[in-house]
């Protein structure tokens, strides 16, 4: 039975991951680079979400799409501003210019919050139970959120024209120009698209646990994880490596004090990079 | 205030040391390594182990440092080498983390948060304050400059040639018949070793080790050094580190003037000074203060 919770929180787990994942590797599928601000704007988004509920008062599922724009117009304001500059030279020093930028994000909101551990205003439930089985109905509520946001996703990228543009200049830069894509407004809805989904992922990974400004960082080797597991910039890759970095986290537990989770992540890197470089569902190896 | 100057130019000279290998790694090998601090803790931690745990002497402990900390670029290097940077920086990213979560946790090794004091430093108990940071600086000062001359030599050397054609482009190098792998290999290992001494050499100065001096804004110094300086010129990665002590101190002191917030907001204020700067100068001077002077090879000279 215990096996059973473990694969419960664990698939739960995974699908809360998923979120940032994906925009994690829609960000590097689009602009072939790792963009480390990710960490940063899932704090934000968290912090948007916090302010929207406790102070605004509006009720978890209103707080989704502001966080999702908060995130992504942050998330292009300061690309356009400081990133965009440095992609020419390479994506070394793009991926070193969003290092220092999430440092930057997450040094506003430790200005403006504090370092205190906040907490969402939701009432407590009892949690469900099933036998042995324990389920808590606000993580069910989060995954339900969750799946509904990446079939979204799914359909926004299959037949959407802005979705068909992003899945083409990820698949061939080149011949996406010749065909008349405009690679700068298409690299922008990139990012405005991952950093939206990495400000999602902060809510609801803070509805999980509590938020302070380094949610995002102790996050953010998780997110990778799931990323590279999955083939760095495959979407599906990116939902399947989350579940298994999720369920893996879960399953650690059995063995190890419960913080070495992020191990998991670490260690599910470093195996999956020696056997099977290009992930689980890469098409290609960068 | 004398002992002030004398330990900021320590700390300079600890970064300075890591700039080089940074530089060595980022300027000539056009690798990344953003899990520095993790490196650095390596190296602190190794060198302050072997010394208050097992006794050893600090002439063996140090080079011991250095020695753990380039057989762990190395197993990093060897995973990630034949994958593209993208892959070398989200691991070593990783492994910063790792070390850290190690550190704090392993409290029957490395006594958690609360970190490890009393690591000896070199006749600290003899030498009065004074005579002893001065004795420190001295050390720092002859490392670096040995470290300096034998990383510009190399650089000049054919392995530096080699390297810069690798950073250029790993395609010609190897069909030039230069063995791509292990030139990467070896360049981080060699880069992270110097990192790991600049840790130890840390540890035995400070006297203390502790998960929290090895945050992720180390890393962000040492680029910023690295970067400003001249990426790829070693004389740059040392001005550097110059820099980056005197800027982190001067934002100490502005920050902590702004008597109307509180220590936690004056902490933000800090790191976002450094970020900020760190994108400025990566945005307006690519090449940074004294840019790489790759050798011309005229035709009249050969």
């Amino acid at each position: 039975m215990e096996l059973v919770q473990i694969l419960v929180n664990g698939l739960m787990a995974g699908t809360l991951l998923a979120i940032p994942a994906i925009g994690f590797t829609t960000i590097f599928a689009v602009l072939r680079f790792p963009n480390f601000a990710v960490g940063g704007l899932m704090a934000i988004g968290a912090y948007t979400g916090l302010v929207a509920n406790t102070m605004g008062g509006l009720p978890l599922l209103a707080t989704l799409p502001i966080a999702f724009m908060v995130a992504g117009l942050i998330g292009v304001g300061s690309d356009k501003l400081m990133i965009s500059g440095l992609r020419p030279s390479g994506p070394l020093a793009a991926a070193i210019g969003t290092i220092a930028l999430g440092l930057l994000l997450e040094n506003a909101l430790r200005f403006v919050f504090g370092n205190e551990f906040r907490t969402f205003n939701i009432p407590p439930v009892r949690d469900w139970r099933f036998g042995d089985l324990r389920v808590p109905p606000h993580q069910v509520e989060n995954a339900t959120y969750a799946l509904v946001i990446m079939a979204v996703l799914f359909c926004f990228l299959m037949f959407t024209r802005s979705g068909k543009m992003m899945r083409a200049v990820a698949d061939n830069p080149a011949l996406a120009g010749l065909k008349g894509i405009n690679a700068v407004r298409t690299t922008d809805m990139a990012t405005f698209l991952g950093m939206g989904l990495a400000g999602i992922g902060g809510v609801l990974i803070g509805l999980d646990v509590a938020i302070d400004p380094l949610i995002g960082t102790r996050t953010m080797l998780a997110v990778f994880a799931a990323a590279v597991v999955g083939g760095l910039g495959s979407i599906p890759g990116a939902v399947l490596g989350a579940f298994i970095i999720g369920l893996g986290e879960e399953l650690a537990l059995l063995a190890v004090a419960p913080t070495y989770r992020t191990a998991v992540g670490f260690l599910a890197i470093l195996l999956i990079l020696s056997f099977r470089p290009r992930g689980l569902l890469g098409e290609r190896r960068y | 205030m004398e002992n002030y100057l004398i330990a900021m130019t320590v700390f300079a000279g600890i970064y300075a040391i890591m700039a080089l290998g940074m530089n060595l790694i980022w300027g000539l090998g056009g690798m990344v390594n953003l899990g520095l601090a993790g490196f650095y803790a390596v190296g602190a931690y190794t060198s302050a182990l072997v010394t208050t745990k097992l006794g050893l002497p600090i002439y063996l402990a140090v080079p011991l440092a250095v020695l753990v900390s380039a057989l762990v670029g190395v197993i990093v290097a060897v995973i990630t080498a034949r994958l593209q940077g993208d892959y070398l920086a989200i691991v070593t990213l990783g492994l910063a983390e790792l070390v850290r979560l190690t550190a704090s946790n392993e409290i029957w090794l490395t006594n958690g948060t609360d970190g490890i004091s009393g690591v000896p430093g070199p006749w600290r108990g003899v030498l009065s304050p004074t005579a002893f940071n001065s004795l420190y600086l001295g050390i720092v000062l002859c490392i670096i400059a040995v470290l300096f001359l034998v990383l510009s030599r190399l650089a000049a050397s054919p392995f530096g040639r080699v390297l810069r054609a690798i950073r250029e482009d790993e395609m010609i190098a190897a069909v030039a018949g230069k063995n791509v792998l292990s030139f990467k290999i070896r360049t981080f290992a060699v880069g992270c070793g110097l990192v790991g001494l600049a840790g130890a050499l840390f540890a035995h100065y400070s006297s203390y080790v502790a998960p929290d001096v090895f945050q992720s804004i180390v890393t962000i110094h040492v680029i910023l050094a690295v970067a400003v300086g001249g990426v790829g010129n070693m004389r740059g990665a040392l001005l550097g580190a110059v820099i980056v002590i005197a800027l982190g101190e001067a934002t100490r002191f502005l920050a902590g003037s702004l008597d109307f917030i509180a220590p936690s907001q004056a902490a933000a204020v800090r790191e976002s000074l450094i970020a900020l700067f760190l994108i400025v100068v990566l945005n307006v001077r690519k090449q940074g203060l004294l840019p790489e002077k790759t050798p011309v090879y005229s035709e009249e000279k050969r």
